[in-house]
């Protein structure tokens, strides 16, 4: 996931040199056109077969230029624009009862689901170092929790077979047990004030934090089982998030807290360059 | 030189806003594409695509990183759904419609349009505004573009869209559909600018400025791929158009 521009240097500069001369041919034209625009009655009609020519090139050049990069800087602006219209589109879709079943018919990937953590080596929990592994529950709540793994267990469970979308484009359908986000949130006694979630691990500094609509979708599970077994380290043991409504990187494994808090704090891939809502 | 224009000015700024759009979804569509060059749900296998796993050139993708090429494609398809619209919509109102709906006839002229094309007929043969291949291709292209808006949809939200996704047999097809729908638009447009490159050149001043002349058009020039490029020098007398007062 390299963010290296991969265009031929080469290319670059002959297509940079191009969009140089267009301009160039444009501002040498700049005080003639600066007079007849002067002049309201005078339509610049000699001039526009030349404009045409300079947008045409200077259009093909920007998009040579562009080929391969992240675009022209200033299309940021606008990209960021978009991202948040698109945001408030995705939000206005969401629904609580749009569920999602594991595309009926597919396979189970089972052991072929990708494993994947930051770290160099699969992240394990060291009790000798660490003590006892517990998830924190805390931020806006009445009552911030320490939950093991028995206390989760202990909680109402639920099995679901769902897909998994990742942000590359391939899916997976798996097994999850464990607990219901929105059963831990009652438990902890969440204050209205909470408007977002952010799930924290010891993967490293890997952590996403969610929108509140998503983590208390019914399908938004705190994970301690895949298919027919407890959940091994390469899949986030003890625990992880899943959820069907979100795309993979935004599901944070290997949790070590929750957090309630009235303002989103990013998350691992969302500070580099991928877009904070992450929904399906 | 006909009075009316041959494109009015909305067919010209969305086909041109179409044209920039498209492009760069392509670009941007290609390299989220090489995040995953499969169509493969993890641990099946999958029947119908040959190339399971090859990625499209880089020089064809746009977007420095996936991340990237996201936000330009989530960007861009607004600016293909609000051109696309509004240029349904104007052919629509306008009458312009009438000018591509398939007739009875089509399939015969087409024929004939590759046989001249082919050199296996010596005439171009007459027609309306467009012959019957461009006809048929132009009429067709919305159906696949919004065939692709929709199959994107699909992709992109398949949980609060799960109906969506479910009409197009599931995420894994959706996603199939979205690319090979893609594909065709992409050859259409290819054959479309080699046409306008080897048969009628002219007709990107008609897309720019509108403007046009008989004298040019492909069949006063009789014109195959890179034949007859040029209009005729010497005009005979009877062929030569009078010019309007």
């Amino acid at each position: 996931m390299s963010r290296n521009p991969h265009a031929s240097p080469a290319l670059r500069r002959a297509a940079l040199a191009a969009v140089d001369r267009a301009v160039h041919a444009f501002e040498s034209r700049d005080g003639t056109e600066r007079a007849r625009s002067a002049d309201a009655t005078s339509p610049a009609v000699s001039s526009r077969r030349a404009f045409l020519q300079v947008s045409a090139s200077s259009l093909a050049a920007g998009l040579l230029a562009a080929c391969g990069s992240n675009g022209p800087d200033s299309a940021g602006r606008l990209l960021t624009f978009a991202g948040k219209q698109n945001e408030k589109v995705e939000r206005w879709l969401f629904r609580h009862t749009a569920m999602n079943h594991g595309s009926p018919g597919a396979f189970v990937a089972k052991n072929q689901f990708p494993r994947y953590f930051i770290s160099d080596t699969v992240p394990l929990w060291n009790v000798a170092t660490r003590g006892e592994w517990a998830l924190e529950v805390t931020g806006l709540v009445k009552t911030p929790l320490r939950l093991d793994l028995a206390a989760l267990m202990a909680m109402p469970s639920t099995r679901q077979r769902v897909d998994h979308f990742c942000v590359e484009g391939w899916n997976a359908v798996a097994e999850f047990r464990g607990v219901r986000m929105r059963e831990i949130a009652k438990l902890a006694g969440v204050l209205p004030q909470a408007a977002y979630v952010d799930f924290q691990s010891f993967d490293k500094n890997y952590h996403e934090s969610w929108d509140m609509e998503s983590a208390m979708h019914p399908q938004t599970l705190v994970v301690y089982g895949k298919e027919e077994t407890m959940l091994s380290p390469a899949y986030g043991a003890p625990t992880r998030v899943h959820s069907p409504v979100k795309l993979g990187y935004k599901n944070t494994k290997y949790l070590t807290r929750i957090a309630f808090m009235a303002e989103r704090n990013g998350g691992y891939w969302t500070d580099n360059g991928y877009d904070w809502y992450g929904g399906t | 030189m006909s009075e009316k224009v041959r494109h009015h000015w909305i067919v010209r700024v969305t086909h041109w806003l179409n044209a920039i759009a498209f492009t760069l979804m392509v670009g941007s569509g290609l390299r989220i594409f090489n995040a995953y060059p499969s169509f493969h749900r993890k641990g099946e296998t999958f029947c119908c695509w040959p190339f399971e796993g090859t990625p499209a050139p880089v020089w064809l993708t746009f977007g420095s990183f996936l991340g990237s090429a996201r936000q330009w494609h989530f960007a861009m398809m607004w600016v293909l759904v609000v051109t696309g619209i509004v240029y349904v919509a104007f052919i629509y109102l306008h009458g312009e419609w009438r000018e591509l709906v398939p007739r009875r006839g089509d399939l015969r002229d087409a024929w004939q349009m590759i046989r001249f094309y082919v050199s296996q007929r010596p005439d171009h043969p007459t027609h309306g505004k467009h012959n019957a291949l461009q006809k048929a291709t132009y009429f067709v292209m919305p159906f696949v573009a919004a065939v692709i808006v929709l199959t994107g949809i699909a992709v992109w939200k398949p949980v609060s869209l799960g109906w969506l996704t479910a009409i197009f047999g599931g995420y894994v097809w959706a996603r199939y559909w979205h690319f090979m729908g893609m594909l065709t638009l992409v050859l259409m447009s290819v054959v479309h600018v080699f046409m306008v490159i080897s048969v009628d050149p002219y007709s990107v001043r008609s897309m720019l400025t509108g403007g046009h002349s008989d004298r040019l058009s492909p069949i006063a020039r009789n014109a195959r791929p890179f034949r007859n490029l040029f209009p005729k020098r010497k005009a005979s007398s009877e062929h030569a158009e009078p010019e309007s007062p």
